[in-house]
């Protein structure tokens, strides 16, 4: 009979990731985007004590700033899916701020690229 | 004591790690893509304020199945990395810049890529035109405009525009650019004439 640990070291993380996420599924996708925006909320008092391992993790690494989900997952090296998901979760025990980024509509693209094409200018000459 | 959040490989990130202003940043994307070995991640790093990044996605089984995977016994999954870069250029807006190959199997992560995507700077090699077609093809797909970046290496002869755009099979006002990925300057230029472009066609 195979041991629990031998199954598990066999199959290539996915169980693993499983157990990460406490078998949640994916989180909505504007919600929680490539580039959505995310912070530790500031209040440290609601902090629950019963934070999985990976959960604590990914809370401190946004302790101090803001840091879109892609980096939060090349910073962690954890799979994408599964930050998405832990995020999602503490976003929900509100222990998370998140800006997503802005609907895509033809005003708000105009000014941005503006935005965007006059940063470039003034970094780049 | 001084709180210090730490990565995967224990190295604390610094203040410029974070995102400048992150309270009032709007966070807006553009795809840089091409084939395999075109030089993506060296353009990406050549104008991030960061060090480059990379992320991977683990493939379901049903994409796998896509893959070659005959005679692997036991694997089910495997990963794909996109890479990428981040540049603030204003107080108010910041840009992230997504490299990833062109292999249309790794649907999920191009739909991540692509969805609410500026556009898109597609990186060419002018002896190697034929590998671009298909990404050039799922770029349209997307329905992302783009402008192409010809990126030189040393000692190519340089292929007239006229004749490139024939064989890319280009539309007329699609702007072609040559560059080079390692230099910043000539990266950011490349990048500017495919944001004004698009801010053409949103006016």
């Amino acid at each position: 009979m195979t041991a629990p640990e031998e199954f598990e070291l066999a199959s290539d993380g996915l169980v693993r990731a499983y157990v990460i996420t406490k078998g949640r599924g994916l989180p909505d996708e504007q919600q929680l985007s490539l580039i959505t925006l995310v912070t530790a909320a500031p209040d440290e008092d609601r902090r629950p004590q019963q934070l999985s391992p990976e959960e604590q993790r990914l809370l401190d690494i946004c302790s101090a700033g803001y840091l879109s989900v892609a980096e939060i997952a090349g910073h962690t090296k954890l799979p994408l899916g599964v930050v998405r998901i832990v995020l999602a979760g503490l976003t929900e025990g509100g222990h998370l701020i998140t800006r997503a980024p802005v609907p895509r509509a033809r005003d708000a693209d105009r000014r941005l690229l503006e935005e965007v094409l006059h940063g470039l200018q003034t970094k780049f000459g | 004591m001084v709180f210090r959040p730490s990565s995967a490989d224990g190295q604390s990130l610094d203040k410029q790690d974070y995102v400048q202003g992150g309270a009032t940043q709007t966070a807006v994307k553009i795809l840089v893509v091409g084939h395999f070995a075109v030089g993506k991640t060296t353009f990406i790093g050549s104008i991030s304020e960061i060090e480059p990044l990379s992320t991977e996605e683990t493939m379901t089984r049903a994409a796998a199945a896509v893959d070659d995977l005959k005679g692997v016994r036991g694997k089910t999954t495997t990963t794909v990395a996109m890479d990428f870069g981040r540049l603030t250029v204003s107080e108010r807006v910041v840009l992230y810049l997504f490299g990833t190959p062109g292999q249309l199997r790794f649907v999920q992560m191009w739909e991540d890529m692509a969805r609410g995507a500026l556009g898109a700077l597609i990186l060419v090699d002018p002896e190697r035109l034929a590998d671009s077609f298909a990404v050039i093809d799922l770029i349209e797909q997307y329905g992302l405009d783009y402008a192409i970046a010809v990126n030189h290496f040393d000692g190519n002869p340089q292929r007239a525009e006229a004749s490139l755009r024939e064989a890319l099979d280009l539309l007329d006002d699609t702007p072609v650019v040559t560059c080079d990925a390692r230099d910043e300057k000539s990266s950011a230029a490349a990048l500017t004439t495919l944001v004004r472009y698009l801010l053409d066609r949103a006016s």
